[in-house]
């Protein structure tokens, strides 16, 4: 952990660092509770969300960001994940399949997790074996297609058999538990009350963590070099005895993973999933995210995370009032605006920022050194 | 068998539509190397210009079939400034950056259109007004009517008419020689970015087009319906072969005969399991199937290169 956030901090001596580490984790800690007592409780789910959010962007960012293949249907994984969870957690199959499943799966979500990221891991290979030969813009086009293709599915295998439930969606998944205590109650420890979505805030803190780790070793690690030598020139990288294909395939499964626990996680948090979740409006804000905050870039993309996951919430309690005392009346609703800003973000970045918001350093450099870099 | 040719008939129609969008796709392919992911968008305000000029005409009391025309043109215009403004903003500052920043710029454009026009329409479904008695015909069992006519023999026409634009003007001569070698075509006087402009208006000029053509064989149109029927007409592209402009109609075409048979029969094919309620799915098997099996699409010679 102290290695995770010390890459945030790397100015100072080591002394420093270390303060300034343990300074930001008590204050991560303390946050659910600041949050509550000045913004109110709805923030701090909001902060849940906006987690899950990182999680997704920090796996799109080992897609797009190190490999540089353009995943336009990321959300898919996503969905997998959570379909994963709603189906062996939820009494859903019960009520579908009374003769099969008299009493539903109800498998501990602790079992699913790992699951449910091997099977988004394996879409991800299955989606990757296909197309990864291809070049770089046919592969979003295919990529977007998948997306659609399981949000489809997902819509419509409410017949002949009912097993998604359709656009009804899948509800009363089973909380997560950690052992005999369930996160969707209040709990006590040693005297604080802690409210469901601050145990949920840990919870996905923790995950979190361990994702920016994962994914700061993988960076550093020959795989992640070998990913951005892909990147930077495919050709030259497979002349250096980089096996191209299966590097291209294992970042499409990691990313799919990463993209499967936090679907997991946001069923049980949830504990209600539809395939209205899962639009290609939603993959577009993920990669909205790494690409606003820096491809490549953990702190970047956190920080990208951070933002989009807010400004919902800014814009719908500023866009309305605002209006209403301008003009009398609401001519924008909120949910139009931000998606206006969304694209308007990603053409302004492209044009005049494209290595992000927070970049990383290397791909500045490599910005900066070859302008006219073709690929 | 009235099945069968009714879904023959509906998808010819459906595909000369797609054909014409695939051909702005495919225009822009040929000269730039860049897919236009804003396309299915121009198609959308296409479209949406065309029906408010159309209902607003009629509500002066102009004669339907003045208000058509004139609509239309407007139409053309004004998707035309669009496509000449995309290419101005997103696609020309990033014409030497790496392939996935103009691609990002793409879906930024898209999103904005989208949500302009979300804002200037309104979400509900606008209803296409009548203007001609719009008859039915009988062959052979199946029903065609008459804006279905018009439609196919319109996207026909003005397919044989751009043929004749590219192969036989100086214009369509300058724009061959830039899509086979832009340096070379600048040595020899053209003028590049006059044609890669020219290029996206002519593209979104079929786009306005085939944006009336759908709303009208459909008697609706919707902000959003852009975004599908430019995945499609996309499919429809690599199909025929992307950059090939013959390949773009026999794509276009071939597409809407999948699409329209694969939707009537798939219930027969799977026992019921599935029913037409995939219709949409069809296109993304067929382009994943295409870029698996003969990624330079049927009429395409060159081989996608890599990487």
């Amino acid at each position: 952990m102290p290695n995770a956030l010390r890459q945030f901090l790397t100015h100072g001596g080591k002394h420093q660092r270390q303060v300034m580490f343990w300074l930001l984790l008590g204050a991560l800690l303390l946050l659910p509770f600041i949050t509550d007592a000045l913004l109110g409780r709805g923030w701090v789910r909001i902060a849940d969300f906006a987690m899950l959010y990182i999680m997704l962007a920090l796996g799109l960012n080992i897609v797009v960001g190190y490999a540089g293949l353009l995943d336009l249907g990321y959300i898919a994984f996503f969905a997998v994940g959570a379909y994963c969870y709603a189906l062996t957690g939820s009494p859903h199959l019960a009520i579908a399949f009374p003769m099969l499943f008299p009493d539903g799966i109800h498998l501990s979500f602790w079992i699913v997790l790992p699951l449910a990221a091997l099977v988004a891991g394996g879409f991800g290979v299955l989606l990757g074996a296909p197309t990864l030969r291809l070049r770089g813009d046919y592969l979003a086009i295919v990529t977007l297609g998948f997306g659609e293709i399981i949000r489809i599915f997902l819509n419509n295998l409410n017949a002949p058999f009912n097993l998604t439930n359709g656009p009804q969606g899948i509800s009363r998944i089973d909380p997560i538990r950690m052992g005999d205590i369930s996160l969707n109650a209040t709990q006590g420890i040693f005297g604080i009350a802690l409210p469901s979505v601050h145990l949920y805030f840990y919870l996905f803190l923790a995950f979190t963590a361990l994702v920016i780790v994962i994914s700061q070793r993988l960076e550093k690690s020959r795989i992640g070099r070998a990913w951005m030598a892909i990147r930077e020139d495919e050709i030259a990288a497979s002349a250096m005895g980089i096996n191209t294909r299966n590097l291209k395939l294992l970042a499409f499964a990691m990313g799919a993973m990463f993209g499967g626990i936090s679907g997991t996680l946001f069923a049980g948090f949830q504990g209600f999933v539809s395939p209205e979740s899962f639009s290609l409006m939603e993959s577009i804000m993920v990669l909205c995210m790494v690409v606003l905050g820096g491809m490549g870039n953990i702190a970047g993309v956190i920080l990208g995370g951070v933002l989009l996951a807010i400004l919902p919430e800014i814009l719908r309690h500023s866009v309305v009032p605002l209006q209403q005392a301008l003009f009398g009346k609401t001519l924008v609703d909120p949910e139009s605006l931000r998606m206006l800003l969304f694209g308007g973000a990603l053409i302004v970045m492209m044009l005049y920022r494209p290595a992000g918001l927070w970049p990383s350093r290397v791909r500045r450099r490599e910005l900066d050194s070859d302008e006219a870099g073709v690929v | 068998m009235e099945i069968f040719l009714q879904q023959i008939i509906n998808g010819l129609v459906q595909g000369s539509v797609y054909a014409l969008v695939a051909l702005g796709y495919t225009m822009v392919y040929g000269i730039l190397g860049l897919i236009n992911f804003a396309h299915g968008e121009v198609v959308m305000v296409g479209a949406m210009l065309a029906l408010s000029a159309l209902t607003a005409m009629l509500g002066w009391g102009v004669p339907p079939l003045l208000a058509l025309p004139l609509s239309l043109i407007l139409a053309i215009l004004g998707c035309m400034a669009l496509g000449y403004s995309i290419e101005r903003v997103a696609y020309r500052p990033l014409r030497h950056a790496p392939r996935l920043a103009p691609l990002i710029t793409a879906i930024g454009v898209s999103i904005v259109l989208q949500n302009l026009a979300m804002m200037i329409w309104g979400r509900q479904y606008h209803a296409f007004p009548q203007l001609i008695d719009n008859q039915s015909h009988l062959i052979g069992g199946a029903i065609i009517n008459d804006i279905q006519i018009i439609i196919f023999v319109m996207a026909l026409a003005i397919m044989a008419s751009l043929m004749v634009v590219v192969h036989r003007t100086r214009l369509g001569r300058a724009m061959r020689a830039v899509a086979e070698n832009q340096h070379a075509a600048q040595l020899m006087g053209v003028d590049i970015n006059r044609v890669i402009s020219v290029t996206f208006m002519l593209g979104s000029a079929l786009a306005a087009v085939a944006g009336l053509m759908v709303s009208a064989n459909y008697g609706l149109a919707h902000y959003y319906m852009g975004f599908l029927l430019g995945l499609k007409a996309f499919t429809a592209a690599v199909l025929g072969g992307i950059g090939n402009l013959r390949g773009a109609m026999l794509g276009g075409l071939l597409l809407g005969l999948i699409e329209s048979l694969g939707a009537g029969y798939i219930g027969d094919m799977t026992g019921g399991f599935l029913g037409s309620n995939y219709q949409d799915v069809f296109a993304f098997f067929v382009l994943i199937a295409v870029l698996v099996f003969r990624p330079s699409g049927l009429l395409g010679e060159r081989i996608a290169e890599r990487a």
